[in-house]
């Protein structure tokens, strides 16, 4: 018998798994998909594994190892289509923020014999070591948009990914701005739009989870930030968690870092 | 898979499916006997108390979230409970209920998820779920639909199932209104009764014949089986602190995998997870859940490895109707949250994820910046004990096939729903062998 439904895998690299528990987490439409494409290789969900070629590879989590550097390149040329998945994947994760220190100080701080681990000392998107179809952004990425990418990709058209801010989202909830009216820090106005201005709608500043939007202009907020009375130290913080390796995100948080030692620690709560 | 025959032979697995993050394991037979056994972990670490040095103690539930995408809500618990002990703060006892509910949100996904999709798969032969619900599709769909209400309570109180939105230390941004939460009790009520089922369909599995003997360590409090909150016990007769526990448990850090392994004092081996805290609180459970067990035919204790899938499934009836307790009783908390002053000192947070006991430490100094971080996950808790039961294991399976022996292999190592990518992040564990 033969097989003609397209083919899925889904990879791994430094990362929580939870982009692709993300797939899982779709428990609605799981068992159509899976009856929809062949899913060949997913090792979180089943010990059985089909080689290549894959018509489309979701590859979750940054590059920090040299063998890791090796196998996204076998796992490029077994691919038709390559998309990566989440802040790790897109952007280096959290674990990015190691690529602003003194290489090896973060090992030895962990680990008992620093010499055991096999580590770079760069957390790396994938797009920095392979040539990437899509990129879906978000920590975690948002499981309605990841089904969006799919059957994009398998039907061959674009998904609708909106690179717009959260503050359009959050508008159209009805909030009201935590921002202007609360004086909370909060990053929706250059964070991309996709989680539907969750953490607004809980009385929070946005922190950032999706990543810069298109034409962000972090500086302008960080102004206002610090108008408010913020520390540039903390201002930096807000910069420096899950997208600290897009530089729109990172340059802003080594520029806030930069100016603010001098007065760092004042007591201005970031929530 | 396997090479060899004969006298000597060598079961490998080299990427460790159905469980979180990447692990391999391999046995190595010689003369008939099991020589060698080595689950290793090569999950990349990622440094997360590294990152955590120099970080406002109230970024810390955030940040350790991104530990575990399967787990969040235990991360955060954790890391909430250990800056609140150490900046001197009690919350409120309705922040306390509502953590509790989202904790059993949490349970209920993450069992759903490792009884259906990555264990049960194992006692029937299938390679996955899928293949499950090509035969039994109405079975799975029960499952998700359990999965789904656990995620469903996750993002009722905690704004985003995978790493939730409103928890922060000292309580929640925004405490949910009571017809939200009101809202949650007829899913509940139906996954409840899906779980029941759950312990039925899973109970009558053949089970391999194993006996750990394990030393049990999980929470306990008394009047509750524990999840947020209590004094760390074990088999053999300790009750301790969570801060008298963590200065017990020593790592050491070996030549093969990226994860610590702990160790009481420093040389016993122990296990937390289900089992633990079935044997350590079975008493504490409600009557249906416990009802459930006996139905079961599960005693007060159970040692028997490949039964901890029927375990869990108990855990499933217990969290569904603890959440169900909690949303007919909820009030919410006002304010939301407790205002945190920083001051230095010392914290250690213990609470019980899905697979086990997770303790996060902080050390903090008077701006409330973190100066140390220690994060001990279940998994590189447990790592020593699953060792032993793959060579126990093993042993006692030599006569299958390679094939089967090492698919054994494997479900010995699911049993404990090990989650590779927490252990990886501090801890590499190795083990250096002669």
């Amino acid at each position: 018998m033969t097989d003609d439904r397209p083919t899925l895998a889904v990879w791994k690299f430094a990362s929580c798994d939870g982009c692709q528990l993300s797939l899982l987490d779709c428990e609605d439409e799981l068992l159509a998909l899976s009856g929809a494409v062949r899913i060949a290789h997913f090792t979180e969900m089943s010990r059985a594994s089909v080689e290549g070629p894959y018509d489309l590879s979701l590859v979750e989590g940054s590059i920090t190892t040299g063998s890791d550097a090796d196998r996204i390149q076998e796992i490029r040329r077994s691919s038709r289509r390559l998309v990566t998945i989440g802040a790790c994947a897109t952007a280096g994760g959290i674990q990015a923020l190691r690529n602003s220190t003194e290489a090896g100080a973060y090992v030895g701080t962990v680990y008992a014999h620093p010499e055991y681990i096999s580590s770079l000392s760069t957390s790396t998107p994938i797009s920095a070591h392979v040539p990437v179809d899509l990129e879906l952004q978000g920590c975690p990425i948002n499981r309605r948009q990841l089904l969006d990418v799919i059957t994009s990709e398998l039907a061959g058209r674009r998904p609708a990914i909106p690179t717009h801010s959260v503050c359009q989202e959050c508008k159209g909830r009805g909030n009201v701005c935590v921002l202007v009216a609360g004086g909370t820090a909060c990053l929706g106005p250059v964070t991309r739009a996709g989680c539907g201005a969750l953490c607004p709608s809980v009385d929070r500043g946005c922190y950032g989870c999706f990543g810069p939007s298109e034409g962000a202009n972090p500086k302008a907020l960080a102004d206002r930030l610090l108008s408010q009375g913020m520390a540039p130290v903390d201002a930096s913080r807000l910069f420096a968690t899950f997208y600290v390796g897009n530089p729109v995100f990172g340059d802003e948080a080594a520029r806030l870092a930069g100016t603010g030692e001098a007065q760092s620690n004042d007591q201005v709560e970031s929530e | 898979m396997t090479h060899g025959s004969g006298p000597h032979r060598s079961v490998a697995v080299g990427g460790l499916s159905r469980v979180e993050g990447e692990g391999s394991l391999r046995v190595d037979v010689r003369d008939g006997v099991v020589a060698d056994v080595a689950l290793s972990i090569f999950e990349p670490p990622r440094f997360f108390e590294a990152m955590l040095q120099g970080r406002r103690a109230t970024e810390a539930p955030d940040i350790t979230a991104r530990i575990c995408g399967i787990c969040p809500v235990a991360y955060q618990m954790s890391a909430c409970s250990a800056v609140e002990e150490a900046c001197g703060v009690s919350v409120d006892s309705r922040v306390t209920a509502l953590r509790r509910l989202l904790y059993c949100g949490e349970w209920i996904q993450s069992h759903a998820l490792h009884v259906y999709l990555l264990h049960a798969p194992d006692f029937l032969g299938y390679a996955d779920a899928v293949e499950l619900a090509e035969r039994d599709r109405d079975t799975v769909e029960r499952g998700l639909g359990i999965k789904r209400t656990g995620n469903l309570v996750m993002e009722t109180v905690g704004g985003r199932a995978i790493h939730p939105v409103n928890v922060r230390v000292g309580g929640f941004y925004r405490a949910p209104g009571v017809k939200e939460i009101a809202a949650l009790a007829e899913p509940l009520r139906r996954a409840r009764d899906a779980a029941l089922a759950t312990v039925e369909w899973v109970g009558g599995f053949e089970f391999p014949d194993a006996d750990g003997p394990y030393r049990f360590v999980a929470l306990r409090q008394a009047g509750r089986y524990p999840i947020e909150s209590g004094r760390v016990a074990s088999s053999d007769g300790l009750d301790l602190s969570p801060g008298e526990f963590a200065d017990r448990v020593v790592e050491d850090h070996v030549a093969r995998s990226t994860a610590l392994r702990a160790r009481l004092d420093g040389r016993l081996d122990y296990l937390t997870g289900p089992l633990a805290r079935y044997a350590l609180n079975s008493n504490e459970l409600p009557e249906m859940a416990s009802q459930a067990a006996a139905d079961a035919g599960l005693g007060p204790v159970c040692t028997n490895p490949f039964q901890s899938i029927v375990v869990r499934a108990v855990e499933l009836v217990f969290a569904c109707d603890e959440a169900l307790g909690l949303v007919n009783r909820y009030e919410p908390p006002i304010p939301p949250a407790t205002e945190i002053r920083p001051r230095a000192g010392t914290g250690t947070g213990a609470t019980e994820a899905p697979r086990g006991l997770l303790f996060h430490r902080y050390e903090l100094d008077d701006a409330g910046l973190i100066q140390t971080a220690r994060i001990v996950p279940p998994t590189s808790q447990n790592q020593l004990t699953i060792e032993s039961d793959l060579r126990r294991v093993a042993q006692a399976a030599l006569d299958l096939p390679d094939e089967q022996l090492a698919w054994r292999c494997e479900q010995a190592v699911r049993n404990h729903d090990p989650c590779i990518s927490c252990a990886a992040h501090f801890l590499d564990v190795t083990v250096v062998r002669q």
